[in-house]
C-alpha cells in the first residue's frame, strides 16, 4: 500500500474541509455561529463555477465565490448585530435559501466541464521522500490550507487581536468595559469567517469535485460546523478532526470494492458518525480522561467561548 | 431562544411586499414573465377541482409537520430532525400499509397509528441524544435526518423494491383499502380526513399550549431552564415529551405523504415538508394561531412552482427561493420594527 | 488635575437615574459616593466611565471638556474602573486578563507582559501567579489584579463600585492601604458605596446622592447622623434585631459530608430549630453555597444523614426536598426563580400545587392579584416577570412561596434593592417563623447577617470554621472570620 499517496489524497481532500472549519471558528470564536455553512458552501461552489467558467479562470472563480460566502456572513453579521436576530434562526433560513438559489441559478450549468485549479508541487521539496508527496505535491488550494491553520492559530494565540477574539467571545461585556469595540469587531471576523468558507465553496467546484450538481457538497457543511464543535475552537485541533475525516472516507471510498453496498451508504455515513463523535467528547468517561492527564486537558475538553450565539448589547 | 410569540402586522406586509419585489427582480433575470409565472404559481395551486385537492393534499403534510414544530420551539428546541421523523412516520404506515391485512377500517387508522409511532420514537432518539448524551438537538437531529433518509432508500431498492427494479422511484403502490380515504366532491377525491386530520392538530396544539399545565411547563423549560428546574418541573422529561409529541405530528405527516399522496413510499417521501415547516413557524411567530393560513400561502407556492416548470421550464427551486427570500425579509422587517420601538422607548424622556 | 461633573442627566425610560448631578473633585481626593441601593450611584459612575452616554451635562477633566461615547474614550482619558464584580476572564490566565486590551504591538509579548505585571503588582504589595486562571482567584484577588491592569495603563481615575462586598477583612485592609497610597501620588479615587463606616473610614471628602439627585456634599469628618439624614431624608431606625423565635429541633445533621466543588466539609454536626434564622457567611466560594445546595436537595451529601421534621432527607432528590416542605429562593431573581416572559398570572398557575391539567385561568389570576396585593408588588397580574423591577420581582417570588413551609433556603434575599424594599422583603421572611419555618440564608452583607440572624455560620476555605451567635458578635468579628482570621 502506498502510504505517502493515500496520505497525499487525504491532505488534498480535506482541504476544502479545512478551509470551511476554520473559517467558523475564526466567526464562532467571536461569538457568532454561521448555521448557514452549507448553504454558504453550497452557492459560493455554484457562483466560483459559473465565474470561472465564464471568465476562463479558476482565479476569478475563487474571488467570486469568496465574496459569496462573504456577502451570506454580512447578512447574519447585519441581522444579529444590528438587529438582534437570532443566530440560529437567521442561519438557518440562509441556509434553506443559499441551497434553493444554489439549485434554481446553477440548474443550467450541471455537466458542464469548468476551470479546474492547476496542480503546483513545490520545487525542491516535493522530492523529499514520503513527506514530500505527502505535504509538498499539491496545489494552490491545500497550500491555502495549510497557511489557514497556520494563519488562525498564529493570530489566536500569538497576537493582541487574537487575545482580543478570545475576549470578545468569551465575555462581551468585559471586553467592551475595556474600550473594545466588540460588535465591530465581531462583524469583522464573521465576515472573514464567511469569506473562508466561500473559498472552500470553490474549492469544491474547481479543484476537489470539479463542476456543479447539487449533491457536490455531499452536505459536508453540516459536518463541519460538528468539527468546529469536536476541535473545541482550536485551529489545529480543527484541522486534525478534518484529516481524520478526510481519512475516513478515502478509507469509505477504498471499501467500496471490498464491500459492493458500501457506495450506497457512504453519502449517509458521516452522520451517524459525527453523532458518535459529539456523544463521545461529551461523555463522563471522557471527560474523566482529562482528570487523568491534566496535560492532555487541552486536547480532550471541549470548552466553548462563554458568549457564543449571544447578542451583546451595551444597556 | 426567544420563542414568545411577537406578531407586527405592518412591518410584516412591508416585508413580503419587499420580498415580492426581489422574486421579480430573480424571474426577470432568468427571463421569466413575472405576472405569468404568478398567475401560473395561482392557477397551479386552485385552477382547477382536481388541483384544489392536490394543494389540500399538499398543505396537510405542512400543517401537521408546523403544528409539531410549535410544541418543540414551545420547549426551546430546535427540531431540526423533523424531516427524519416525518420519513420514520412515512416508513412505518408502509410497513403497515404493505403487511397488515384486512378492510380500510383496520388498516387506514393502523397506519396512522404507526405514523404516530415512527415519528414518535425516532423524535425521542434525538431527544435523549441531547438530554443524555448532551449533544446539540440540531446536530443529532439532523444526523437522524441523514440516517432516516439512507433507511428509506435502502428499504426502496432493497427489501421493498419492486419485482425486477432496484430503482429509486418507490415501492409497489399500496393496496387500496391502505389508501388514506378522500371524499368525492365536485368531480374529484377531495382529502377531507386529511384536512381534518390537520386542523385538529392545529387546534390541539394551540391549546395544549395555553390552556394545559402541560404547556404551561412546557414554555417555562423552553424559556428558563433553570428556573424550571427549581419550581420542581423535570426539564428533561418535559423536552422528551415535547419530542414526543413534535414528532408524533411529523410522523402523521408521514403517514398521510405515504397513503395519502404517493400511496407507495418514496425515497423523497419528507417533501421537504420538515424544513418548510420551520419557515412557516418562523414566520407565525411560533404559535399556531397563524400556521394554518401562512402554510396554504407556502404550499400555494411549491405546487405553483411545479407548474411553472412544467410551463415556463424555470427550476422549481424557485420556489423555495421565494419562501426563504419571504421568510428572511420578514424576519429583517420584524426585527428593524422591534429595534426603532425599543430603541425610541430608550430616548423618549417622558417620564 | 480636577475633575468636574456638570449637571448630568441620564433616564432610562420614565426612571431618573441622574436628574441633574454636579460633583467637582480635587486632585488627590479619596471622594466617596454614598447613597442607598437605586440612588444613581451606579449610573453616575458608568458614565463617567464610558459605559453608557448622560443624556445631557459636562465632564471636564483637569480643564479638558471630555466626550465620553465608549469605555474606550474614558480609557483614553485616564479613568479607569473597578466593577463590583470584576468583569474578568474566567477561563483565562491572570497573565491574559492583565494584558487583554490593553495597547502595544501587533504580536504579543508574554514574556515582557509578565514582567511587567510582575513590577507593576510589586509597586502595589500584590502577588500573582502569571499563569493561573483567574476563575480559582478570590474576589478580592481579581480586584487586586484589575487595579494593578487600571494603574498600569495609566489610569489618572479610579473608580471602584462597592469594592468591600465579598472581600475578607484583611483585603479590605489591604485595599484601603493601597487606595491611600494612590490619593497620596495625586490621582483621584472615587469610592462609591452604601456602607456609611467605610466612607467615613476611608475618604477624606463625600458626595451623598438619594432619587437620582446630589443631597448634599462635604469635607471629611461629618457627623455620621448628618449623612444618614441626606442618605434617607428622615430618620431612619436601625431596624432592631428581630425577636427570637426558635422552638424545637426541625432540621438536624449527623456526620455529613459535603465535597462538591470548593467544599470540603466533613462530619456536620447541626441541629437547626424552627422558627431559627440562621445566616451563611463567607466570602464567595467558601463552600457555604454548597451547604445551602445541600439542604435543599441540588447536591447529593456524601456520607451521615439529613432529618427534617423526622422525614430522612439524604440522597432525597430536589424534587423530594421540595415535596417535604424544603423552598429554595435562587440569588438571580430574574435568571433562576422567574421565567422573564412569562406573566404573573402564569406564574401563579406554574407554581400552585395540585393544578389540573387543564388550567383554571380564573382561579389563578384571583391568585396572582391577591398577591399582588398582599405583597405591595408595583404591577398588574398581565405584566410579565421582566418587567417588574428588582424589588417587586423578589415579592412575587416570595408570594409564590407555598403555605406550609418547613424550611426556606435563601440565597442573598435582599442583593441590590435599596433599604426600604429590603426590610419589606425581611419583614415578610420573618412571619414564617411562627408557623414554624426554620430559615437559612446566605448573605455578602454583613449587617443583614448581623441583624436578622439568631446564628450565623462562618465558612472559609470549603470548610464550616464558626459558628457565632449574632446578637454577640459584631461586624469586626465577623469581617476578620470570612477570611479566615480571628480578630486580634
Amino acid at each position: 500500500m502506498d502510504w505517502s499517496a493515500t496520505l497525499n489524497s487525504i491532505v488534498a481532500a480535506a482541504a476544502p474541509l479545512i478551509l470551511a472549519t476554520i473559517g467558523e471558528t475564526i466567526s464562532e470564536k467571536s461569538g457568532v455561529i454561521n448555521l448557514s455553512l452549507e448553504g454558504s458552501l453550497r452557492l459560493s461552489a455554484m457562483v466560483g463555477f459559473v465565474a470561472a467558467f465564464w471568465a476562463g479562470h479558476a482565479l476569478v472563480g475563487f474571488a467570486a465565490a469568496m465574496l459569496v460566502g462573504a456577502l451570506i456572513a454580512t447578512i447574519i453579521a447585519f441581522g444579529n448585530i444590528k438587529l438582534k436576530i437570532n443566530q440560529i434562526a437567521l442561519g438557518f433560513v440562509l441556509y434553506l435559501l443559499a441551497v434553493e438559489l444554489a439549485s434554481f441559478l446553477g440548474d443550467p450549468f450541471v455537466g458542464e466541464r469548468g476551470e479546474q485549479v492547476p496542480p503546483l508541487p513545490i520545487p525542491g521539496l516535493s522530492e523529499i521522500p514520503f513527506i514530500g508527496k505527502v505535504l509538498f505535491d499539491h496545489n494552490l488550494v491545500v497550500y491555502g490550507s495549510f497557511l489557514a491553520v497556520f494563519a488562525t492559530w498564529y493570530l489566536f494565540y500569538r497576537t493582541r487581536a487574537g487575545l482580543t477574539i478570545h475576549g470578545i467571545g468569551e465575555r462581551p461585556e468585559g471586553a467592551f468595559a475595556r474600550g473594545i469595540p466588540v460588535n465591530r469587531l465581531r462583524f469583522v471576523y464573521t465576515v472573514i469567517g464567511g469569506a473562508l468558507v466561500g473559498l472552500a465553496g470553490a474549492a469544491y467546484s474547481l479543484d476537489v469535485k470539479l463542476g456543479w450538481r447539487e449533491t457536490l457538497t455531499l452536505n459536508l457543511g453540516w459536518i463541519a460546523l460538528a468539527i468546529v464543535i469536536f476541535g473545541s475552537w482550536h485551529p489545529v485541533r480543527v484541522a486534525l478532526g478534518c484529516y481524520l475525516f478526510g481519512a475516513l472516507q478515502v478509507a469509505a471510498f477504498q471499501l467500496q470494492d471490498v464491500f459492493p453496498g458500501v457506495a450506497q451508504v457512504l453519502p449517509i455515513a458521516p452522520f451517524p458518525l459525527m453523532i458518535l463523535a459529539l456523544v463521545m467528547i461529551y461523555a463522563g468517561w471522557f471527560v474523566r480522561l482529562g482528570d487523568r492527564w491534566p496535560r492532555a486537558r487541552g486536547w480532550l475538553l471541549v470548552e466553548p467561548p462563554g458568549a457564543i450565539g449571544t447578542i451583546f448589547e451595551r444597556e | 431562544m426567544k420563542t414568545r410569540t411577537e406578531f407586527h402586522p405592518l412591518p410584516t406586509i412591508l416585508s413580503v411586499l419587499a420580498a415580492l419585489v426581489v422574486s421579480v427582480f430573480l424571474l426577470w433575470l432568468t427571463g421569466a414573465p413575472p405576472f405569468e409565472a404568478a398567475g401560473l404559481m395561482l392557477e397551479g395551486a386552485f385552477g382547477s377541482a382536481d388541483k384544489i385537492a392536490n394543494t389540500l393534499l399538499a398543505w396537510t403534510p405542512l400543517v401537521l409537520a408546523s403544528a409539531g414544530l410549535v410544541v418543540t420551539f414551545a420547549a426551546g428546541m430546535w427540531n431540526i430532525g423533523v424531516e427524519g421523523q416525518i420519513v420514520m412516520g412515512a416508513i412505518a404506515a408502509s410497513f403497515v400499509a404493505r403487511e397488515v391485512p384486512g378492510e380500510a377500517w383496520l388498516v387506514v387508522p393502523l397506519t396512522l397509528v404507526a405514523g404516530v409511532v415512527g415519528g414518535s420514537l425516532w423524535a425521542m432518539l434525538a431527544g435523549v441524544l441531547r438530554t443524555k448524551g448532551h449533544v446539540n438537538e440540531i446536530f443529532g437531529g439532523l444526523g437522524l435526518d441523514f440516517v432516516a433518509a439512507g433507511v428509506a432508500v435502502y428499504l426502496v431498492i432493497g427489501p421493498w423494491s419492486r419485482e425486477g427494479t432496484a430503482s429509486t422511484s418507490g415501492t409497489d403502490i399500496f393496496r387500496e383499502e391502505a389508501w388514506l380515504p378522500t371524499t368525492t366532491m365536485f368531480g374529484t377525491e377531495m382529502p377531507l380526513l386529511a384536512v381534518t386530520l390537520a386542523l385538529t392538530a392545529t387546534v390541539a396544539v394551540y391549546y395544549l399550549l395555553r390552556g394545559t399545565r402541560f404547556g404551561l411547563r412546557l414554555k417555562a423549560v423552553g424559556q428558563s431552564p433553570r428556573s424550571a428546574f427549581l419550581m420542581g418541573i423535570p426539564n428533561d422529561r418535559y423536552i422528551l415529551y415535547a419530542f414526543a409529541v413534535g414528532g408524533a405530528l411529523a410522523g402523521i405527516a408521514g403517514a398521510v405523504q405515504a397513503t395519502g399522496y404517493h400511496h407507495k413510499l418514496v425515497p423523497s417521501v419528507s417533501g421537504g415538508y420538515g424544513f418548510l415547516g420551520i419557515l412557516v413557524v418562523l414566520l407565525a411567530g411560533f404559535s399556531a394561531k397563524w400556521i394554518v393560513p401562512i402554510a396554504l400561502f407556502f404550499v400555494t407556492v411549491s405546487v405553483g412552482s411545479t407548474t411553472m416548470e412544467l410551463r415556463l421550464g424555470l427550476d422549481s427551486a424557485f420556489g423555495g427561493v421565494l419562501q426563504a427570500v419571504i421568510v428572511l425579509f420578514v424576519m429583517f422587517g420584524t426585527a428593524y420594527a422591534t429595534e426603532r420601538r425599543r430603541r425610541s422607548k430608550a430616548w423618549s424622556s417622558d417620564p | 488635575m480636577a475633575l468636574a461633573l456638570t449637571d448630568i442627566h441620564k433616564h432610562f425610560g420614565a426612571v431618573r437615574a441622574n436628574d441633574g448631578v454636579t460633583v467637582s473633585i480635587e486632585p488627590g481626593s479619596l471622594h466617596g459616593i454614598l447613597g442607598e441601593n437605586g440612588a444613581g450611584k451606579s449610573t453616575l459612575m458608568k458614565v463617567l466611565s464610558g459605559f453608557i452616554e448622560a443624556d445631557s451635562g459636562r465632564i471636564v477633566l483637569d480643564g479638558q471638556p471630555l466626550d465620553l461615547n465608549s469605555p474606550a474614550d474614558a480609557i483614553a482619558a485616564g479613568i479607569g474602573m473597578l466593577h463590583q464584580d470584576p468583569l474578568v476572564f474566567l477561563p483565562f490566565t491572570v497573565l491574559d486578563n492583565f494584558l487583554l486590551g490593553t495597547p502595544g504591538p501587533a504580536r504579543l509579548d508574554r514574556i515582557s507582559g509578565s514582567s511587567e505585571l510582575a513590577r507593576m503588582s510589586a509597586e502595589l504589595g500584590f502577588d500573582f501567579d502569571p499563569l493561573q486562571p483567574v476563575r480559582s482567584l478570590t474576589v478580592g484577588e481579581r480586584q487586586q489584579l484589575e487595579i494593578t491592569r487600571l494603574l498600569w495603563l495609566g489610569a489618572k481615575v479610579l473608580i471602584l463600585d462597592e469594592p468591600t462586598t465579598g472581600i475578607s477583612a484583611i483585603q479590605r485592609e489591604q485595599l484601603f492601604s493601597v487606595l491611600r497610597q494612590l490619593a497620596a501620588d495625586g490621582l483621584i479615587v472615587l469610592f462609591v458605596s452604601h456602607k456609611l463606616e467605610e466612607i467615613e473610614e476611608l475618604c477624606n471628602s463625600v458626595t451623598v446622592m438619594r432619587a437620582g439627585q446630589v443631597v448634599g456634599a462635604a469635607e471629611m469628618p461629618i457627623a455620621p447622623a448628618e449623612l444618614v439624614a441626606m442618605m434617607f431624608g428622615k430618620v431612619i431606625e436601625e431596624p432592631g434585631r428581630p425577636e427570637p423565635m426558635a422552638g424545637s429541633e426541625m432540621l438536624s445533621m449527623t456526620g455529613v459530608e459535603v465535597t462538591a466543588g470548593t467544599a470540603n466539609m466533613t462530619n456536620l454536626d447541626l441541629t437547626i430549630s424552627a422558627g431559627e434564622v440562621v445566616g451563611l457567611a463567607g466570602l464567595e466560594g467558601s463552600g457555604q453555597r454548597a451547604f445551602l445546595d445541600t439542604l435543599a436537595g441540588l447536591i447529593p451529601a456524601q456520607k451521615g444523614r439529613i432529618t427534617l421534621d423526622g422525614i430522612d432527607l439524604t440522597d432525597l432528590s430536589y424534587r423530594d426536598h421540595m415535596d417535604s416542605g424544603v423552598h429554595y429562593l435562587p440569588a438571580g431573581r430574574l435568571e433562576e426563580g422567574l421565567v422573564a416572559g412569562l406573566t404573573i398570572e402564569e406564574h401563579v398557575a406554574l407554581t400552585t400545587r395540585d393544578q389540573p391539567f387543564f388550567l383554571d385561568w380564573e382561579a389563578a389570576t384571583a391568585t396572582a392579584e391577591a398577591s399582588i396585593e398582599g405583597f405591595n408588588v408595583k404591577g398588574v397580574a398581565e405584566n410579565t416577570a421582566e418587567s417588574l423591577s428588582g424589588g417587586n420581582q423578589q415579592r412575587l417570588l416570595l408570594s409564590l412561596m407555598p403555605e406550609q413551609l418547613r424550611l426556606l433556603l435563601m440565597e442573598h434575599p435582599t442583593r441590590g434593592l435599596d433599604i426600604e424594599s429590603a426590610e419589606y422583603i425581611w419583614s415578610k421572611i420573618l412571619t414564617r417563623r411562627e408557623s414554624g419555618t426554620a430559615i437559612v440564608f446566605a448573605s455578602a452583607d454583613l449587617d443583614e447577617l448581623l441583624t436578622y440572624s439568631d446564628r450565623i455560620f462562618v465558612f472559609f476555605s470549603g470548610e464550616l470554621i464558626k459558628v457565632l451567635d449574632a446578637a454577640i458578635s459584631d461586624g469586626e468579628e465577623l469581617g476578620y472570620l470570612i477570611g479566615g482570621r480571628e480578630r486580634s
